[in-house]
């Protein structure tokens, strides 16, 4: 059994839906095998409704036609508006009323059709055989199978499309998140479908905003594993569009997914919790929505000897099974810690021979009673950001202790060991 | 309808609950575990003492102690002064950290540790309020800190809030209370050495104190 869509809207994406081997026959034509849909959907009507069905659900404005031959479901669907099945055996019947200009012949062979006075199907598919092979040879042939919906061949199968993507044009520009968000859900639900039947997921999401003052914007939400959870997925779309939202109406909106092989994992019983990816992604996007971006993170060390040289990473690492191995080692005992202050205090100090006697600055003030250092660091001379301090530890009177270093411009205290 | 209907339609309600005994973890300082037994799964636990008393030296130990077990840590940091360099050096396994840096904001590092409890999977939660001034501290309301508790119960995460002075008062499970003893500066080096810490265990109410050194960085 094959299947025949002729329309407009993404035609090729509906068929993928419902099989994995689709022909793009015309630009505004696909044709594929619906063998073994019955299992899933029933009768013929029912797969043809479940169609149909979808096509209304994503936009899709085309006529179906459903027959035992390709050719014959291709003539259909261009011939006959809405849904058309075609009993198998009868393709000659009920082909017999279609105009003969819809099949795709020479000019030609078309005139000379015209001009013996055979306009329909029917008309040519009367004619007899032999004569047909005397006078129009095996085109002409072909034509009269085509007209009989006699022509038996095998698909062109399109490859597994590389990009899922869908798109809407909006009625009236939307201009809050919430209307917005419904319009995300229908083209989210149908990419997650596409996804779904061919056994795949998605790790990045991109999502192009055509706004009222003609400006696109552009959002990326990368997963840190591939998923299909919908519902996870539009919600950290909606937190990220409300951190970066739009700066006017929306009028078009185009969503693409990556497709990725969905990540197959077995939690060992003795493997320690740790937070599922896709929920610590929402915790994650729900904590940056107050605190701001860049604030949530794992550190990372950077290779320098630069003083608090670090950077913030996405915390895609923490998530179950997909850290990496602890390879490092625990020292031995505990380390004195430092708390820093961001950023460093700038500081009143009174040296005496050389040596910091009292330090004042914001919330830290007093004499100081027992000291260490000076600590001479200096690096990146041999860039264009040079940096060089006098690291002093001081234990003032307050009790507290402190680090205090001197760069240029000035004292500063760097925070308090604790 | 009768009281011994009642009785029987109620009675797993009305039945005393008696909670289960917590699992308890590491702290990484042999010390304090040997005289407290570690830090209670599924419940709040306070560190608390005034500044450069050691109680960051006994949170990077602890969180050393937890991404050594391969768990995933949160730290909810009030006024953005962790160092990933000192934690680094304390054996802190930096991408098992989710640092939070909540920028002097008491009350988003309170929403942001209630959404990361009750997001789940952490080994241990940290709430730092070690240089949010006592007065700020003080005015985070009870109710407060009983969601948070109410949050962890039941969940294999330690909840662990660390101040200047004890905030949850009832809500906690454990207070350890941390005070300097001694500081050691140098003789060769040219810097701090380190200093002893003296960790008095104030909650539950038998008093229990151990002893840490903390060792400067080389």
């Amino acid at each position: 059994m094959f299947a025949s869509l002729h329309g407009s809207g993404n035609l090729r994406g509906l068929a993928f839906e419902f099989s994995p081997i689709v022909e793009q026959t015309a630009p505004d034509t696909v044709t594929f095998d619906a063998s073994g849909l019955e299992r899933l959907f029933g009768l013929t009507q029912d797969i043809a409704a479940a169609v149909m069905r979808r096509a209304g659900e994503t936009g899709v404005k085309a006529n179906l036609a459903m027959a035992a031959n390709p050719d014959a479901a291709i003539c259909a669907a261009r011939g006959f508006a809405g849904v058309s099945i075609l009993p198998q055996g009868d393709e000659a019947k009920f082909l017999g009323s279609l105009p003969l200009k819809l099949l795709e012949t020479t000019p030609e062979l078309q005139e000379t059709l015209e001009r013996w006075g055979i306009r329909r199907f029917q008309d040519l598919a009367a004619l007899p055989p032999l004569g047909i092979a005397e006078r129009l040879g095996p085109e002409g042939l072909r034509l009269r199978l085509l007209a009989r919906g006699e022509v038996d061949r095998m698909l062109v199968a399109l490859e597994d499309p590389p990009r899922f993507e869908d798109e809407i044009e909006l009625d009236y520009p939307v201009e809050l998140l919430e209307p917005l968000a419904f319009v995300l859900s229908r083209l989210l639900g149908g990419l997650i479908t596409r996804l779904a039947t061919r056994g795949l997921a998605t790790n990045e999401l991109r999502l192009r905003l055509t706004l009222e003052n003609r400006t696109i914007h552009e959002r990326r939400l990368r997963l840190p594993i591939p998923s299909l959870d919908q519902r996870a997925l539009l919600k950290l779309m909606q937190l990220d569009l409300a951190a970066h939202p739009p700066w006017a109406p929306v009028e078009y909106v185009h969503l693409e997914a990556n497709p990725v092989k969905p990540r197959a994992a077995q939690t060992g019983l003795y493997t320690p919790v740790a937070p599922e990816p896709l929920k610590l992604e929402l915790t994650m996007a729900r904590i940056k929505a107050f605190v701001g971006e860049g604030k949530v993170g794992s550190p990372e060390l950077l290779d320098t000897h630069r003083p608090g040289a670090f950077r913030m990473c996405s915390a895609v690492c923490l998530a179950a099974g997909v850290r990496s191995k602890y390879t490092g080692g625990k020292t031995a005992g505990a380390t004195i810690a430092l708390r820093i202050f961001r950023p460093p205090r700038v500081a009143r100090v009174t040296i005496d021979s050389g040596r910091p006697t009292f330090v004042a600055a914001e919330g830290v003030r007093g004499r100081v009673v027992q000291l260490a250092g000076p600590w001479r660091t200096s690096g990146d001379w041999w860039t264009v950001d040079p940096w060089e301090r006098d690291e002093w530890d001081i234990g003032l009177s307050d009790g507290a202790l402190y680090r205090i270093y001197c760069a240029p411009p000035g004292w500063f205290v760097e925070g308090s060991y604790d | 309808m009768g009281a011994a209907a009642l009785q029987k339609q109620f009675e797993s309600v009305l039945q005393w609950q008696v909670r289960p005994v917590p699992e308890f973890v590491r702290t990484g300082v042999p010390e304090i575990d040997a005289a407290t037994g570690g830090l209670p799964r599924g419940a709040l636990t306070e560190i608390f003492g005034p500044v450069s008393s050691g109680r960051t030296s006994l949170l990077a130990s602890i969180l050393a102690a937890a991404t050594g077990r391969q768990e995933i840590c949160a730290l909810v940091d009030v006024e953005d002064s962790f160092d990933p360099v000192s934690a680094a050096a304390a054996g802190v396994r930096l991408d098992g950290l989710l640092w939070i840096r909540c920028g002097h904001n008491a009350e988003h590092a309170l929403k942001a540790a209630d959404l990361l409890v009750q997001g789940g999977g952490f080994g241990i939660v940290i709430v730092d309020l070690g240089d949010t001034p006592p007065r700020t501290a003080r005015r985070i309301s009870l109710t407060s800190w009983f969601r948070l508790r109410r949050a962890v119960e039941n969940t294999p995460t330690v909840l662990v809030a660390v101040a200047q002075q004890s905030n949850a008062k009832t809500c906690s499970s454990l207070m350890l209370e941390c005070t300097r003893e001694r500081v050691m500066w140098p003789g060769s080096t040219p810097l701090l050495r380190g200093m002893q810490v003296r960790v008095t265990r104030r909650k539950p109410a038998r008093e229990v104190t151990a002893c840490f050194q903390a060792a400067a960085l080389e």
